[in-house]
């Protein structure tokens, strides 16, 4: 295990400390109680609200890993996607379990759209991904609001109450669990295709990629549309816990929280090889950060500017000069290190492999 | 010191890690002469130039300029000490217009006067006979009127040495004479061009001098006109370490009765070498032979589909087929090794295993993965059976060797159990030992009915290994050796006396 | 030599961007006359449409900049609007002047351009997720200054906010026989200032120059003896710059602070930037393009509120044409590789035009 470990280190570390500070703070933070049959609490909460975060970076760290760029337009894709759910869900009559699905199927549908359009700016008109990504991004909530008939519709109903909330007898929030389904689907994916090693391959060197038979378009293609699919279901679980549809407010920011928990999961935002287990541990790392902040009394706009501080300060610690004078440092200590070692034990050491 | 000398270096040493690039080597650049830098890939003319420039720091040895000893820090100083560098690839901006190519990073006025910019420019042009004006774009020019603003620049700014490094590899035959008048007026003018090339007929038409280097050491110096062109290529080439092995190909005998596995006619590419027609039998290994840019890697290329196809015909085991994509030349039986193992071949940050497994994994389909024992037992396999040295199947590709990413890449395509395999430059930068082994699986897979195309800048590997070899030489096929023919001489009287069809 | 004529020299990518930016906005202001006659025709719509996105032209502006050096920079809206609310709180506090807000919202804008440009010049960060950062963090500084709307009421700005110079000789006559002089608001004059000023500074300054070479090809431009890092970092601090003075423009034409100073600026920067010609991926500008550019957009929001239509067809209609124009942009580029490719062997054809435009055949 202890290689597994390594990848997720740094995104695990940031966590744990972050829930220490929390403890420290208050000595019930871990308290979990049970209301009605169902578990609340810090923890549960703290799954509860990174549900959508969490599903949007699994989707983000692919595009990031195959076109070494990001997709900026995740939060008004959700919107745009979970605007056509509630119509959807309005065109197909009563509401039931099977009519909700039919209406996620159909946002899904959606979203692989706008994922389309995305990958084909990107990988056919070869334009960078935050670019190409723009337009969505600028255009995108002013369509999600003609979607929504200029109101902002309210979703109070028996079925969406419960994916939001608590289905009764479970005792964990819905969200949760469809947390834990979405991150067993790329599970299985993964499992059952070569998503991975055809992503890393192109993200890491598209020409030996094509030499061996694979397309990097079409690659770049499936991952977009695959983020466009978890901006559908993240937007459609969005709704359904806000119980109304705000194009204005829904998952607004959350392409910034993306794109950190990615380069705090230790992935490189130039793209090549991804660790999802660390980005998926870096999007619960950034939910504990944004809800120690409100504990701490920070406002939740200036939360913004810390957040924007410690991004700017990530990429500054992995900016190629820094790491080149890490490297150099690194070589100097253990230079002098092997020295001190030659002189103590009289032979050169070098490092174990 | 000799009359008329602006140049000397003596004695210079450059290693990489595991690479002596240069040893002991001297060169001497007299004024107003064209003196050409030959050698073939990784003789060390690159380096020579780039340590005289200062984008490397040599070892050892000393470079005095006009007599007087320098130690240039960067390409800036080498260009303020009067050594003006043109490269290959143009480096100038391409978006700005030619008069401010000109003068650009030049002079302290914070502001540009444009008239007197463009009337300097004017003068510049107009003295070299450059077709150029001065307010035009520098995009809007050809290649060639490129070079030579480029070189107009170095001049201008007050070079006595002029290096000019394959300057002509990207322009056709019209634009390569217009250049090649310019050196010569510059010539007349006393600055001493350095000139390197891979075009023999080119140095011939300009040189006065040919200095040659192989395998990081000089072979010598020559008057260009008392240096046969069969000499200098083989002098370039050399005689090859007395023999290894007692490798060789005894396989000729295939040649007649087996089917044909690949055909092509008229085939040509998007990089420019000119419709060829080729075909292998099972259990043949031929090679593609010529110096570097001869057209032999886009030939192969072009049968692999690795660069757009634009025309010809291709038939494989006798059957008309489509190439026009890599995948669809992997799923007639086809497998290449890609002549830059870097940028082409190895995925640096995946395992070996992946990279192992990667090729057969693409034919077999995105929705059918092998299963982690599966690939792990390939993996195995193939680390042992060709002794790739290799911490584990999971240790990221690039950490390796070059001998062992190279092995690591053969092992890609073996695995896909290809009815034809390409191998560009399989042996290029790895050690002896590797090559050995390299070179003697080749002749096993053809002994097992496979058949393999060997191009290496060795000739006397490829004499060891191919039972033909077509003769390549400016993008054209100039000749084609079998049998008793396969002589290094021949191959070399072959290079050197093609001539182009069409010329 | 063979005597070179002037008309030879073909368009060059940014002419031709140009052209097309301004046959687009003539072709789409005379639609919106044709369409609402008596609002377009009047000059003073047209001097409105200056008058009161005065801020949105200055970024454009600085935006064009960066372009040009081959970044970007979406931090523009934020600092523009955190530079609008700080200096409406200085404004509103006791002892202040005019003066010194001015001052702060240069030290404002300095201040972000010089901390991005270091990142990306000299730490060599991508400059779309520092300046996407930048923009958050200004967004959040500017709810920490302050998150209620708020009022200029300083005599001396509130004069300053009022004072409209008058054209005597342009105008309309109104109903009563009236004429009305066109009027232009100090901020219009800013804009026209900075213009004035960068499109100076590109086409006669060292930094200028230097910076279309840097994006030309930074590599080249390094060979020739540039300093593209400096290059770089100044590019960065001159859009910072002129951010703050977007900031203070955007406050003599409201005269008020809100949260939502400015919100979404930076794409419609871009998009007008692009709109006028500028190319993304650098070297390719002109910075009277994007005024024309910013122009274009408003034209289309004046049509899209003339005609009475949702205010969110405008912002769908903004992101429509970026879409276009990134592509048109991505198509010439692509045919410039497959014709100017080093490696590329050129058909007959177009060797013989090549040699033309050198000035040799016929």
């Amino acid at each position: 295990m202890p290689k597994a470990l390594r990848g997720v280190l740094i995104p695990l570390t940031v966590l744990l400390l972050l829930l220490l500070i929390n403890v420290i703070k208050d000595v019930d933070f871990l308290d979990i109680s049970n209301v009605n049959g169902a578990l609340y609490g810090n923890i549960p909460n703290i799954l509860f609200g990174a549900t959508e975060l969490v599903i949007i970076t699994i989707g983000m760290t692919l595009v990031t890993s195959a076109s070494g760029g990001q997709d900026i337009s995740v939060g008004v894709v959700a919107t745009i996607t979970s605007a056509v759910f509630i119509q959807a869900l309005a065109a197909f009559g009563p509401v039931s379990w099977l009519s909700v699905a039919g209406a996620l199927v159909v946002s899904c549908a959606v979203g692989a759209l706008l994922g389309l359009f995305n990958g084909t700016l990107v990988a056919i008109f070869r334009i960078q991904p935050m670019v190409a990504t723009l337009i969505l991004f600028t255009a995108g909530r002013s369509i999600a609001f003609l979607i929504d008939g200029k109101v902002s519709p309210n979703l109070k109903n028996a079925v969406t109450t419960q994916i939001g909330g608590v289905i009764p007898g479970v005792p964990i929030q819905t969200p949760i669990i469809l947390t834990v389904v979405v991150i067993a689907v790329f599970a299985v994916l993964f499992k059952l295709t070569n998503l991975r090693l055809y992503t890393q391959t192109v993200g890491i060197n598209e020409k030996a990629a094509r030499l061996n038979g694979i397309d990097p378009v079409k690659v770049k293609l499936l991952v977009f549309v695959i983020l466009g699919i978890c901006c559908a279901v993240a937007g459609f679980i969005s709704v359904c816990k806000n119980e109304r549809h705000d194009s204005v407010n829904l998952l607004k920011l959350i392409e910034m929280d993306a794109i950190l928990a990615v380069a705090l999961g230790g992935n490189a935002l130039i793209g090549g090889k991804f660790n999802l287990p660390g980005a998926i541990i870096g999007a619960y790392t950034i939910e504990v950060l944004n809800r120690t902040l409100l504990r701490f009394g920070i406002s939740p706009d200036a939360i913004k500017a810390v957040k924007a501080a410690f991004i700017i300060f990530l990429m500054i610690v992995s900016s190629p000069v820094v790491m080149s004078l890490l490297d150099k440092a690194r070589g100097k200590i253990a230079g002098r290190l092997e020295k001190s070692a030659s002189d103590k034990y009289g032979g050169p050491k070098t490092e174990g492999a | 010191m000799q009359e008329g000398t602006v140049l000397e270096m003596r004695g210079i040493c450059k290693a990489f890690p595991g690479v002596r690039a240069l040893h002991n080597v001297d060169f001497t650049l007299r004024a107003g002469e064209v003196h050409a830098l030959m050698g073939e890939n990784g003789a060390g003319k690159s380096t020579l130039i780039k340590v005289l420039t200062a984008v490397y720091t040599k070892d050892a040895g000393e470079i005095r300029v006009a007599g007087a000893p320098v130690h240039f820090k960067s390409p800036q100083e080498a260009q303020d000490g009067g050594v003006g560098t043109v490269y290959q690839e143009v480096t100038l901006c391409p978006n700005i217009t030619v008069a401010e190519n000109l003068f650009i990073g030049r002079g302290k006025s914070p502001f540009i006067k444009w008239k007197g910019m463009n009337a300097g420019a004017k003068a510049i042009l107009d003295s070299l006979g450059i077709p150029a004006m001065p307010g035009q774009q520098l995009s809007s020019c050809s290649l060639a009127v490129q070079q030579m603003i480029a070189i107009a620049r170095a001049v201008d700014m007050d070079c006595k040495i002029l290096v000019l490094d394959e300057p002509t590899s990207s322009l056709d035959e019209d634009e390569v004479k217009k250049l090649f008048s310019l050196m010569r007026d510059l010539k007349a003018r006393g600055v001493a061009i350095l000139f390197v090339t891979h075009f023999l007929d080119q140095v011939y038409e300009v040189s006065d001098r040919i200095t040659v280097l192989r395998g990081g050491e000089l072979v010598g110096e020559y008057v260009a006109k008392d240096l046969p062109q069969y000499e200098l290529v083989s002098k370039m080439m050399g005689k090859a370490l007395e023999d290894i092995d007692e490798i060789k190909n005894t396989q000729a005998a295939m040649e007649s009765g087996e089917e044909y596995l690949f055909e092509a006619e008229g085939l040509a590419s998007s990089a420019g070498i000119s419709p060829f027609d080729f075909h292998i039998r099972k259990g043949e290994v031929n090679g593609f032979t010529g110096l570097l840019g001869s057209g032999r890697s886009e030939s192969v290329r072009a049968i692999f589909a690795a660069d757009k196809v634009t025309g010809g015909a291709v038939k494989v085991k006798g059957k008309r087929v489509k190439i026009d994509k890599p995948i669809k030349a992997m799923k007639q039986g086809i497998g290449y090794l890609p002549e830059d193992r870097k940028a082409d071949g190895i995925i640096a940050d995946l395992s070996v295993r992946d990279n192992i497994i990667l090729a057969l994994q693409v034919m077999k389909g995105f929705l059918r993965p092998f299963s982690k024992a599966e690939a792990q037992a390939f993996a195995d396999e193939y680390i042992a059976a060709l002794n790739i040295k290799t911490a584990s199947a999971d240790t990221p590709v690039g950490s390796l060797s070059g001998g062992n990413q190279q092995k690591v890449i053969l092992a890609r395509w073996l695995l896909t159990h290809p009815d034809y395999l390409i191998l560009d430059e399989p042996t290029r930068g790895i050690d002896i030992g590797t090559k050995v082994e390299i070179q003697k699986l080749v002749l096993r897979l053809a002994s097992e009915g496979m058949g393999v195309t060997f191009i290496s800048s060795e000739i006397e590997e490829m004499l060891r290994t191919c039972s033909r070899l077509i003769v390549m030489k400016d993008r054209h096929i100039v000749g084609e050796l079998a049998g008793e023919q396969l002589t290094q001489d021949d191959v070399m009287r072959t290079i050197a006396k093609g001539g182009r069809a069409d010329a | 030599m063979t005597k070179l004529k002037e008309n030879r020299v073909p368009l060059s990518n940014a002419n031709l961007l140009f052209i097309i930016a301004a046959v687009i906005l003539l072709v789409m202001y005379l639609f919106a006359i044709a369409l609402f006659p008596e609002s377009f025709t009047q000059p003073q719509t047209f001097f409105d449409l200056f008058n009161n996105n005065a801020a949105l032209i200055i970024l454009a502006c600085g935006m064009s900049v960066v372009m040009i050096g081959g970044g970007i920079d979406i931090s523009v809206g934020g600092v523009c609007g955190l530079v609008t609310m700080s200096c409406a709180v200085f404004l509103q506090s006791a002892g202040a002047d005019v003066g010194r807000s001015v001052l702060l919202a240069l030290a404002i804008g300095l201040a972000f351009g010089a901390l991005q440009g270091f990142l990306i010049a000299y730490l060599e960060i991508q400059p779309f997720i520092i300046t996407l950062a930048g923009m958050f963090l200004a967004n959040g500084v500017m709810t920490i200054v302050n998150s209620t709307p708020i009022r200029v009421e300083l005599p001396a700005f509130v004069a300053l906010f009022e004072t409209k110079l008058k054209i005597a000789w342009l105008g309309t006559v109104n109903r009563h026989g009236m004429f009305i002089p066109c009027k232009i608001s100090i901020s219009m004059l800013i804009a026209v200032g900075v213009i004035v000023a960068v499109a100076l500074l590109l086409k006669w300054s060292r930094f200028g120059r230097n910076l279309y070479a840097v994006g030309g090809n930074a590599q080249s431009a390094l060979m020739l003896g540039i300093n593209v890092k400096r290059t770089r970092f100044l590019s960065y601090l001159l859009c910072g710059l002129l951010s703050g003075i977007a900031g203070y423009a955007f406050l003599l034409t409201t005269a008020a602070g809100n949260v939502g100073n400015a919100s979404g600026f930076e794409m419609k920067a871009i998009a007008a930037s692009i709109i006028g010609g500028t190319m993304l991926t650098g070297g390719v500008g002109n910075i009277l393009g994007s005024p024309i550019g910013a122009l274009s957009l408003l034209t289309i929001n004046e049509i899209i509120r003339a005609a009475g239509i949702d205010s969110n067809i405008q912002t769908i209609i903004s992101g429509f044409l970026l879409c276009f124009f990134i592509v048109l942009q991505s198509v010439i580029i692509w045919l410039r590789d497959r014709s100017g490719g080093f490696k590329l062997q050129r058909p007959p054809w177009l060797k013989a035009s090549l040699r033309t435009r050198d000035g040799e055949a016929p």
